[in-house]
């Protein structure tokens, strides 16, 4: 892997899958049930620019998780950024502070101009509507848990335009062979770059507006959020808000090994309702964050996972 | 009329030819040639062009164009040629060579990409995707370059 993580083109197939296993291995360590040491000494530098609550404090539940530290930026308004400092020099002084920093920017491009800035491996928490990699990695492990395997029918809805999560994953599935089925109103449709390199690269999509039609053959249905902080005015958002939502009573033909799968936070996409059906997999999918992060920085780190770690 | 020159011949300086027609005044600005230089520049549009039909041509006398100079033309002149000129005669030809990255060049065309942030310092970097037609990439947000806008953007 190269030292930062910008796009899922900073891995081979062969590294994610490394990394699906290390993260299987992983997993009593994250719950708690084993204490493994493995980055006792390794300082993380958690660099938000935008809100979260899943990566950050994944991010950071995972460090511990393995002995490492955590410093913050903090909210916004109490640091430099506010005095209008760059990016750039920002970035330069956690290079110097820390080991290994997670950037979410609301700006597009902010991992890579980060990684060109500092010596230090950057990981890229969500960029604007670019990348979300690590999102990736913790949706790959959701789904191989799942079912097994990558080579799936898997439909994408909701804001798939903005949405950096879906972005990150198609490229990534379109890599094992899964089908791809793109579900959006048209202002909110895949970004033509995407969609060019994913049909460059041989991938099997589809692109439609209904969601309906497209429920019994899935075997995986990945809900986003319309994130109406993307939006350049309130008028424009509300034409397509609450397009896409899913309830129980939608789950009727759907196949019994279906699994329901979303970034979070969901505003209406998904009724309570689907939370107590076995179709459900987004609580678990969330707490897998912090067992995908943990095998990513051990990765990073050239740590190898113990035997007895799963013990 | 061919055989008329519509410019008279310069001692010394470029001869900027296989300029598309039309986009003249645009290599001026990328060249930062302006009516504030002292050089005298001579400038023609829209003359008959064997190859592409038409095409624009500007004289800079008592200034070389350097190859850098001439790659930065690849947006908007891709087969423009520079013939540098000393006492009457071709001293040298130069051609726009393909890039592989377009550094500092123009500004990406999507306005939330970082390099629209604040005075943020590094380099505008633009990918080369493919020569002919031009199409371009921002090295930081990945974005296809929007090559009508790209224009207004140049650095």
């Amino acid at each position: 892997m190269a030292d930062d993580l910008i796009t899922m083109d900073d891995l081979t197939n062969e590294q994610i899958e490394a990394l699906l296993k290390d993260a299987e291995k992983l997993l009593p360590a994250a719950k708690g049930d084993v204490y493994l040491p493995l980055l006792e000494g390794k300082l993380l530098g958690n660099m938000f620019f935008e809100p979260s609550t899943r990566t950050r404090m994944s991010f950071e539940t995972a460090m511990k998780r393995l002995g490492g530290n955590v410093v913050n930026l903090g909210a916004l308004a109490s640091s430099s950024v506010t005095k209008g400092e760059t990016l750039f020099d920002t970035m330069k002084m956690v290079d110097g502070y820390c080991d290994v920093a997670v950037l979410r920017h609301p700006r597009q491009g902010a991992a890579q101009y980060a990684a060109d800035a500092c010596d230090i491996p950057i990981l890229n928490g969500g960029d604007g509507a670019g990348h979300h990699p690590t999102q990736t990695l913790l949706d790959l492990f959701t789904i191989k848990q799942a079912h097994g395997k990558l080579d799936l029918n898997v439909v994408m809805v909701g804001d798939l335009r903005y949405g950096r999560t879906v972005h990150s994953l198609s490229h990534a599935l379109s890599r094992f062979g899964a089908n791809l089925t793109f579900i959006a109103p048209p202002a909110l449709s895949m970004p033509d770059e995407i969609i060019e390199d994913l049909k460059a690269s041989g991938a099997n999509i589809t692109v439609s507006e209904d969601l309906v039609s497209n429920l019994p053959s899935a075997d995986v249905i990945y809900m986003t959020r319309i994130q109406k902080e993307r939006f350049p005015d309130e008028d424009e958002y509300q034409k397509v808000a609450g397009i896409y939502k899913l309830s129980r009573k939608d789950l009727k033909d759907v196949k019994e090994s279906m699994i329901i799968m979303h970034p979070l936070p969901r505003v209406d996409e998904i009724h309570p309702n689907v939370d107590s059906t076995p179709h459900a997999a987004y609580f678990d999918q969330a707490f897998n964050g912090v067992v995908a992060r943990m095998a990513l920085l051990c990765y990073l780190f050239g740590v190898a996972i113990p035997k007895e770690a799963s013990q | 009329m061919s055989e008329m020159r519509r410019v008279t011949a310069i001692c010394n300086g470029s001869v900027i030819d296989h300029i598309p027609s039309g986009a003249a005044l645009k290599v001026l600005r990328m060249l930062r040639i302006s009516g504030k230089n002292s050089n005298p520049v001579s400038l023609v549009m829209n003359v008959p062009s064997g190859k592409y039909g038409a095409k624009d041509i500007i004289k800079v006398e008592d200034r070389e164009l350097t190859q850098e100079e001439l790659d930065r033309l690849s947006i908007i002149a891709p087969h423009a040629s520079v013939a540098i000129i000393r006492n009457y005669s071709v001293a040298k030809k130069r051609t726009v060579e393909a890039q592989k990255e377009l550094v500092n060049v123009a500004k990406c065309t999507f306005s939330n990409c970082i390099t629209h942030g604040n005075r943020e310092p590094q380099s505008h970097r633009l990918t080369v995707i493919s020569v002919d037609p031009l199409q371009l990439r921002c090295h930081y947000c990945c974005r296809t370059q929007d090559m009508d806008a790209i224009i207004d953007n140049l650095l």
